[in-house]
């Protein structure tokens, strides 16, 4: 029993967790402050779920060694690009060619840069870009470039890489072996990144993420997918399209015949509506969609209802259009009778013959000119009565694009079909970090809206198919990201306490001390235990200290969701973005930082004057220092220059 | 996979021997494309030969019932087989598509 220690560990800290939180709720609460003891009270609730969520996720690490992998599968390399320098992204696909294991190495080019079209043809890489179907359609960023290249490529499996991520020739032959399992859709290996300096001051690497959590996760069939350095079982991504394609139409079908009636009525009393051919057309929508509904419920295939919706319209604009050419003409040909006084008709060469009429009948009828497309509402549920999906450049979208992280959508979708997934821990491929803090929270911002898109759309804890583990454990991720509003209450209650005097707590006995000190204890002997031999003070320092980041996610892809705003989304630079320090960055942490300072004087002060406590000073004392010892990591990172290989300041030092 | 095309009275048929798999699925696109492009908006699959499908084989199938729906035609399939029908069924796609019993009887009702 590997895991005993950990396991041990989880269950006394969530004893001890809950011993402390529930005094806190109902012994401990000061109502009198509810203003601050509530919020501080909710913080420690988020933060103990959170440990729980934690602690669950470590209970099943798994370690896996990998099954050789078999010769005769199929593979695609992806290396998706945007704006990422050609030097760069060549370096990566020439990396890629050298792979091992037999494939085919494709760059996907979403910038279209003659340039790299140009490296790719003279080193014999493959060289994609979209269709011209993409054109004035939503693009939907990577995972829309991901969608293009798989229409256009044939391998079993896809190694999937971002234009930096330099992958090691022996990738593909330590990860395949897992797909023998025929269920595995998805090895996802490390991140990891070369141009970060030991001290990591943009907390670029995720040890912890790439560790105990995905093995965590792995455990219990929920690694994810994230984006790069994985590989991926083609059948299983289409499935996952075709799944969505279904039930997008049968959404919209539905949808539409719902909306049909409405939209009739209100085309009826529109002033177009007067014209007797009008109407007559009118009556023929109606009738065709309230058989499309009938034949809908009888179980006739959405392909079949909606074709014979679209014969039965356009058959009636036909008749319609071409009985009112007709008439035209025939009047036409009494104008010209009556002006010439002769019983001829039309003279011979101004004559519509038959083929003529049939050609500009048709034209007549199609859709823009069509009676029908004066009435919107009524053109609009019949363009929806379809199966084309036209709103999107291919019918089939497998990468989700329901978030700008469409990785973590992704692999949900394929844990909720069924498919298994595998976590190898191992770095097989390194790639470059952001350099600047700039960049650094662009990417952080990018990645918390995502993952807040996902749980907005599709809530993994009520979403069908999923284990109740799996869903604790995307929720888990999830929930991590909504650290931020806690951070804000940690903040502010030692500096209320040590400026105004007003405790969140009754007060601070020694029960205070026996519930929390040792549920602290345990707590970070967990982190100890699970994150043995790896540096997790970073990832915990930003965790709070980019609280502004987390919560700008939230509420911006909250907004997106529920109100359609723009996310302000932006395509991560992989190079660094030449500036001097950038103190504007970090403007709510520095004056926070000033508040916890000022706090801390005025605390003394006013407990020199007997105004405060001397307890409850020293452990406000004891939690502001943690908070600025939390938040000092931005210090560094502000002043961060990019990285510097050991190797040259040797050489510098040498010459 | 091999591909064939016939012209019928009210319809166009095309026949596919073999796998239709993530192979063989861009070579579908493209015959039944050269079909449409060629006038013929009415076609039918006969999948009688057809004896197994995959994802990317459906993908195929979607694509073309789109090429065919743009034409202002359709497309439809016949006679599939067992294991066609059990990963229709499994997709959902008969939800979508009908598989018609006879590639005569495909365009009967309409």
């Amino acid at each position: 029993m590997r895991n005993l220690p950990t396991r041990l560990l989880v269950v006394l800290t969530l004893l001890l967790g809950i011993n402390y939180l529930a005094w806190r709720w109902l012994e401990s609460l000061n109502w009198d402050a509810w203003w601050i003891a509530v919020p501080l009270v909710a913080a420690e609730t988020y933060s103990l779920i959170d440990v729980g969520l934690f602690g669950l996720t470590v209970w099943k690490k798994k370690q896996r060694t990998a099954p050789p992998a078999p010769a005769d599968a199929t593979v695609d390399v992806f290396i998706t690009t945007y704006n990422e320098p050609p030097e760069m992204v060549l370096e990566t696909a020439l990396a890629a060619k050298a792979i091992r294991h037999p494939h085919s190495t494709w760059i996907l080019d979403d910038g279209a840069r003659e340039e790299v079209r140009e490296l790719a043809r003279d080193h014999g890489l493959g060289y994609l870009t979209r269709s011209p179907d993409w054109a004035d359609r939503p693009r939907h960023s990577k995972a829309g470039n991901l969608n293009n290249a798989l229409m256009e490529t044939q391998g079993e499996f896809l190694l999937i890489l971002d234009a930096d991520q330099v992958p090691d020739p022996a990738i593909l032959e330590k990860t395949l072996g897992y797909f023998n399992n025929r269920r595995v859709a998805l090895v996802q290996t490390p991140q990891y990144f070369a141009n970060v300096p030991d001290d990591d001051p943009l907390g670029s690497q995720a040890p912890l993420f790439y560790g105990p959590i995905q093995q965590g996760k792995d455990g219990w069939n929920a690694a994810f997918f994230c984006g790069s350095n994985a590989v991926l079982r083609r059948e299983a991504l289409m499935q996952l399209g075709l799944s969505g394609y279904v039930k997008e139409v049968e959404q919209g079908v539905t949808r539409a015949l719902k909306a049909s009636r409405t939209a009739l009525r209100r085309a009826r009393k529109s002033p177009e509506a007067a014209d007797p051919l009008v109407a007559g057309l009118l009556d023929d929508v109606e009738s065709a969609t309230e058989r499309a509904r009938a034949e809908l419920r009888a179980g006739v295939s959405l392909s079949e209802v909606t074709y014979r919706v679209r014969r039965t319209v356009d058959e009636a604009v036909q008749s319609l259009v071409g009985a009112d050419f007709l008439s035209l003409e025939a009047d036409l040909a009494d104008i010209a009778a009556l002006e010439q006084g002769t019983e001829s008709a039309l003279p011979d060469g101004d004559e519509l013959d038959g083929g003529e009429l049939d050609g500009a009948i048709e034209r007549m009828s199609h859709r823009d000119l069509s009676p029908l497309a004066a009435l919107e509402s009524v053109q609009e549920v019949l363009d929806a009565l379809s199966i084309e999906r036209s709103a999107e450049a291919q019918p089939i979208m497998p990468m989700a694009t329901i978030s700008v992280t469409e990785d973590m959508a992704t692999s949900m979708g394929m844990h909720a079909m069924g498919w298994q997934s595998v976590y190898h821990h191992e770095i097989l491929a390194t790639g470059l970090a952001p350099e600047d803090l700039s960049t650094m929270l662009t990417q952080r911002l990018r990645w918390a809206q995502g993952t807040i898109q996902v749980l907005l759309r599709e809530n993994p804890l009520v979403r069908r198919g999923l284990g109740l583990a799996q869903r604790l454990m995307y929720f888990a991720t999830m929930w991590s990201y909504l650290s931020g509003f806690a951070a804000v209450v940690y903040f502010a209650a030692p500096v209320i306490y040590l400026t105004l005097g007003v405790l969140p707590v009754t007060g601070i006995s020694s029960e205070f001390f026996l519930r929390f000190v040792p549920f602290m204890v345990v707590n970070q002997l967990l982190f100890a235990v699970t994150g043995r031999g790896i540096p997790t003070w970073r990832g915990q320092q930003y965790s709070l200290a980019l609280f502004p980041t987390w919560i700008r996610a939230c509420t911006t892809a909250a907004r997106n969701v529920w109100f359609g705003r723009p996310l302000g989304f932006a395509v991560t630079p992989k190079t660094r973005q030449e500036s001097g320090p950038r103190w504007d960055l970090i403007r709510p942490q520095l004056i926070v930082m000033a508040l916890l300072a000022a706090a801390l004087i005025v605390g003394v002060v006013r407990l020199a004057a007997g105004l405060n406590e001397p307890i409850g000073t020293l452990v406000n004392v004891a939690w502001v220092a943690f908070d600025l010892l939390v938040l000092s990591v931005l210090i560094k990172a502000v002043k961060y220059k990019g990285f510097t290989p050991e190797k040259r300041s040797v050489d510098a030092v040498q010459h | 996979m091999r591909f064939s095309t016939e012209q019928k009275d009210s319809y166009t048929e095309v026949s596919g021997t073999g796998r239709l798999n993530m192979v063989a699925a861009p070579k579908l696109r493209e015959v039944v494309g050269e079909v449409v492009s060629a006038g013929n908006k009415r076609i039918v699959l006969n999948m009688l030969a057809t004896d197994f499908i995959d994802s990317s084989g459906l993908g195929a199938l979607i694509g073309c019932l789109k090429m065919a729906r743009q034409a202002g035609g359709d497309l439809r399939i016949a006679c599939v087989q067992p294991q066609v029908k059990m990963v229709l069924e499994l997709t959902s796609m008969n939800r979508v598509l009908t598989p018609h019993a006879t590639a005569e009887g495909a365009f009967s009702n309409d």
